[in-house]
């Protein structure tokens, strides 16, 4: 048969949660579709550990926090399909899909759950110049070789974007025996957590040249040198700083991006500034029961809020399939004001909250000491104040429903300085 | 013995090939790279050009129209993208009209139909993200776009299923004329045979000079170039060319046949044929020469970028000749833009040389000017999909995401005739690679195919030229210290 | 002594200044932490520093060639070194649960090497 209930798409940590919160709130029958050979994701080769702090209270490597939800999904006899490609989804909730197993099929569902995370920006998009050889890859690809296939990918290794996979991937390099001579930045600071700054740099004395980028690659069959340069404020090379690394790798670690494919193709609307689809306080698009979670509609730094956010996206999808979702278009929109450089979700419909809604955002730059403010009409609806924020870590506002009711239009987010 | 060795296996040499298996000669091409296209047919625009821009009575006039005619029927033949899209040449200021016009002359002297100029807003109506400034267009209506490396691979293949052989990896050292006939000394291999075509491209002096007194320079001259994501293939619909001026030719902004865009190049020359990296100055001059034409050019969705060298003779036309002073030497040389283009019509006209050196050519009588057709699964209706997975289940595990390319489709590249073993090769002959995600999805998967269909370890797996290892080797087996 | 250092016990990060007092309760006095595990991190870190040790194992008979592992806790620093050189020797056999035990007290350490999942 067919027809679902609730079709997820993906079958890491965002899928896996979507879909045991789904069961747990009695939807009928559901099916998760994963890609890879096996459910857990992108966690199956994010074998350090800081996962799971928030969700189990205890820090777990990604292969374990995802096995505890694979065993759940399958002690809870949730269906799952693997190898398995969807190859277009539709408005009205019809996929189609391959696998060698099964050929071509076309699904139905009554709501569909986006999970598919998201994929790594190539060397090509911001165009480092230079010679194209072997032996230039994202740090993600990398981690995989490494990891999962047990391949070595270089020996003396320059990494750029000092990000949280750029950071880790030096430490594993360097455990695995090679050099990782240097690590850039193009920013002035790191996009990572500081705890990795400290356990996969300054443990293993890797520099960090923070406001640096690549400005060439040489080496015509494999990579044989690295040239950083500092950056002025335009982020343009400044010449006669560059730094020539003689080495046979560059790892890549210059930014995700949402795989948006299918969500393009579907028709939905997509946020210019996270790349991923537009949702509403119930991770519900801009197509009526097609909802989305995890890194496909932002980009996560912490396992344990991608597995919130995903099971608030369950718990919406299987009480839409119940009729218990009001429908219709969000009275009020959440909107980016200063020093913030994104809100999710874009809509609030405050008859479908239970008791909060946890808005989730990014800041332009590091800053220390805001208040973190919702107003609403220049009104302040609420605000936490907060000591330290950074773009590379994903900040909440958990705003109670009752400050919310009878607003309508715009809900600005913004950072203020605290009064001294 | 063979009647012909071609050296050179990129547009020309492979078309020539070709063309010659429709006779009962012994060819062999070889290729010095580790697969065909390596050279300046690998990373070029990719233009089926109309014919204007070619000097009156030259070579390049007379074989670019001609080629043009040949694109249609050759790429059915040989099952390679081809879409004839019409071309615009811009003229930004009264002072360019001139020049213009004179391009429409000189293409109504070559040949070739249709062309017509254009009001400033006639273009903008066909083309509403062209510049305010443009004030004529000279419209070109028998331009278009094909897939270079795939025809190049496509033309090899059928050449071999009718009768060639192909060696890659093979580079030619030394040619000796012995009596009738010469030797050739390639890939540590001594070959003879009747006749030898110079199709060596940006090394085309070199080998001429192995046997014949120097009689023209290769000049290589780099142009680089921006890909931008499908979702910009339709920015422009035809080709949009700029007037050439004392500055150049301009840059050009074009879909490709796999529905990206593409835009460049700048042409700097350099000082050997090595020199095929981008750089900062070249990718910015692109971008500026660019924005002329059309200042809305979405340069944040650019996927990759490239280079690619021309190599110009000296001599500022083709050389298609046999050489003075080494009879059965037949030098195809110097074929930059309109090279593409020409390439169907030269290897014909040098397929007539062949001719008047051995005579008549007894044709083959099961030559086949078709290869089997290649599997684009994305463009498959439903049912065809469910039909070829049922068929073979390898076309049901998607292999590339970005261009939706099946195990099945990859596996045929890598076993048909001049198959594709390196995991360039598998990019050039079905696109894994060519995406968004520029490889990150599709690579670790090409290398694992290749490896099982080859029988080889991953580890022996090249991207591209003989040093390009991708993996080192196995973790766990490393014997430098941490030092934490 | 004086040392500044950001604390990584949990994603915070916060900026502990340390300055070694022998009047201070154990002996040095601590400032910017915002819970007890970065007060005893931060003295730990200058006295007698320790790490998670996360890698992988060679595993035959599984459907991947690699099984990730795992120190059950943190160990001395300074024997990381001796610990890979010691985990690269391994090779598990399929089946393994996953926080089975592949080496017990590793090197000495009271620290229990693990498989971190099930393969």
């Amino acid at each position: 048969m067919n027809d679902y209930e609730i079709i997820v798409i993906g079958g890491g940590p965002a899928g896996l949660a979507a879909a045991i919160e789904a069961h747990k709130q009695g939807a009928g029958r559901i099916l998760v579709l994963e890609r890879d050979r096996e459910l857990g994701g992108i966690l199956s080769q994010c074998i350090h550990n800081g996962f799971g702090l928030h969700i189990f209270k205890e820090e777990l490597t990604g292969p374990e926090y995802a096995e505890r939800f694979i065993r759940e999904l399958e002690s809870l006899g949730i269906e799952y399909r693997l190898d398995t490609m969807v190859l277009e989804l539709r408005e009205d909730r019809s996929l189609d899909i391959i696998s060698a197993r099964h050929g071509f099929e076309t699904l139905r569902a009554r709501a569909v759950v986006l999970a598919m995370g998201c994929r790594e920006r190539p060397r090509g998009s911001i165009n480092i110049p230079g010679t194209r050889p072997a032996g230039i890859l994202t740090a993600g690809a990398a981690q995989r070789y490494v990891n999962m296939e047990g391949y070595m990918v270089g020996k003396r290794v320059v990494i750029l974007g000092s990000g949280d996979i750029g950071l880790i991937m030096a430490r594993r390099m360097t455990l695995e025996g090679a050099q990782v001579l240097a690590v850039a930045e193009i920013l002035p600071y790191s996009g990572g957590l500081t705890r990795n700054i400290v356990q996969c740099l300054d443990d293993y004395q890797i520099p960090l040249y923070l406001s640096h980028t690549v400005v060439n690659i040489e080496g015509r069959d494999r990579v044989e040198s690295v040239t950083i340069a500092k950056v002025d404020a335009q982020r343009r090379p400044i010449p006669g700083t560059e730094l020539r690394y003689l080495c046979d790798t560059l790892l890549l670690s210059v930014g995700l991006i949402p795989e948006n494919e299918l969500s393009k193709a579907a028709g939905l609307r997509l946020d210019p500034v996270t790349a991923g689809p537009v949702v509403n306080e119930s991770m519900e698009t801009s197509a009526e029961g097609i909802f989305a979670c995890g890194n496909v509609v932002q980009v996560h730094d912490l396992v344990d809020w991608v597995t919130e956010e995903a099971r608030r996206a369950g718990r919406s999808a299987a009480r839409y399939t119940q009729g218990r979702l009001r429908s219709g278009a969000p009275a009020l929109t959440t909107r980016a004001g200063s020093g913030v450089r994104y809100v999710v979700p874009q809509g609030i419909r405050v008859e479908n909250l239970e008791q909060n809604v946890d808005l989730m955002l990014r800041v332009t730059e590091p800053r220390h000491d805001q208040w973190l403010v919702a107003r609403s009409d220049g009104r302040i609806v609420h605000r936490a104040k907060k000591a330290h924020l950074t773009p590379g870590e994903m900040e909440s506002l958990r705003i109670p429903a009752g400050k919310l009711e009878g607003l309508t239009g715009e809900l600005t987010l913004c950072l203020e300085e605290v009064e001294k | 013995m063979f009647d012909i060795i071609i050296i050179g296996g990129g547009i020309i040499g492979s078309l020539i090939g070709r063309e010659l298996s429709r006779y009962r000669l012994k060819t062999l091409l070889v290729e010095k790279a580790g697969d065909l296209a390596d050279g300046s047919t690998k990373a070029n625009s990719a233009i089926v050009h109309a014919g204007f821009d070619a000097e009156p009575g030259s070579l390049k006039a007379r074989f670019n129209v001609a080629g043009n005619l040949l694109y249609d029927q050759l790429c059915t033949e040989l099952s390679v993208p081809f879409k004839r899209i019409g071309s615009l040449v811009l003229a930004f200021s009264e002072a360019e009209l001139p020049a213009l016009r004179a391009l429409k002359q000189r293409g109504e002297r070559n040949g070739v139909p249709g062309l017509e100029l254009l009001s400033g807003e006639e273009a903008r109506r066909r083309e509403p993200n062209l510049s305010l400034e443009v004030v004529e267009a000279l419209s070109a209506p028998t331009g278009g776009i094909v897939g270079p490396w795939e025809l190049a691979v496509a033309a090899a293949e059928n050449a071999m299923d009718n009768g060639m052989e192909l060696m890659l990896d093979t580079e030619v050292t030394a040619i000796e004329r012995t009596g009738q006939s010469y030797r050739v000394t390639a890939g540590g291999k001594s070959l003879e045979t009747r006749l030898v075509i110079n199709c060596a491209g940006l090394c085309s002096d070199r080998i001429h000079n192995l046997v014949a007194a120097p009689a023209f320079r290769i000049i290589y001259r780099r142009g680089e170039y921006f890909v931008l994501d499908r979702g910009e293939g339709n920015f422009v619909n035809q080709v949009i060319f700029q007037c050439p001026s004392e500055r150049g030719k301009g840059v050009l902004i074009s879909p490709t046949v796999h529905g990206n865009l593409i835009v460049g190049p700048n042409a700097e020359p350099v000082p050997d044929p090595d020199r095929r990296e981008t750089t900062l100055a070249g990718l910015a001059e692109v971008r500026q020469a660019a924005s002329r034409s059309a200042g809305t050019i979405a340069f944040n969705a650019v996927i990759t970028s490239f280079a690619g060298l021309r190599a110009t003779p000296d001599t500022h036309d083709f050389i298609i000749a046999e050489a003075k002073d080494a009879p059965g030497f037949i030098d195809v040389a110097g074929i930059e833009s309109p090279g593409l283009t020409s390439a169907p019509a030269i290897a014909v006209h040098v397929a007539g040389l062949v001719r008047e050196r051995l005579g008549p050519l007894e044709p083959r009588p099961d030559f086949n000017p078709s290869r089997r057709p290649m599997i684009h699964f994305a463009h498959l209706s439903r049912s065809e999909k469910a039909a070829w997975i049922r068929k073979d289940p390898r076309f049901g595990r998607m292999v590339c995401r970005c261009e939706s390319v099946t195990e099945g489709e990859v596996v045929d590249a890598i076993h048909r005739n001049a198959g594709a073993t390196t995991v360039d090769g598998v990019k050039r002959r079905v696109r894994p690679g060519m995406g968004r995600c520029q490889g990150g999805f599709c690579g670790p998967r090409v290398v694992e195919i290749l490896a099982r269909e080859l029988g080889v370890p991953l580890t022996a797996i090249r991207k591209d030229g003989p040093d390009s290892l991708l993996l080192t080797g196995a973790t766990k087996g490393v014997r430098e210290a941490v030092h934490a | 002594m004086k040392r500044d250092l950001i604390c990584i016990v949990c994603p915070t990060g916060c900026h502990i200044a340390l300055e070694s007092d022998p009047e201070a309760p154990k002996g040095f006095r601590i400032t910017g932490c915002t819970c007890k595990r970065g007060q005893e991190y931060a003295i730990k870190e200058v006295t007698a520093p320790t790490r998670m040790l996360t890698s992988t194992v060679r595993i035959v008979g599984a459907r991947l060639p690699r099984l990730p592992v795992r120190t059950r806790s943190d160990i001395p620093k300074e024997r990381l070194g001796e610990c890979m050189a010691l985990i690269n020797e391994l090779t598990e056999r399929s089946p393994v649960a996953m926080g089975q035990v592949l080496i017990k007290d590793l090197l000495g350490t009271g620290v229990d090497l693990i498989a971190s999942r099930s393969l």
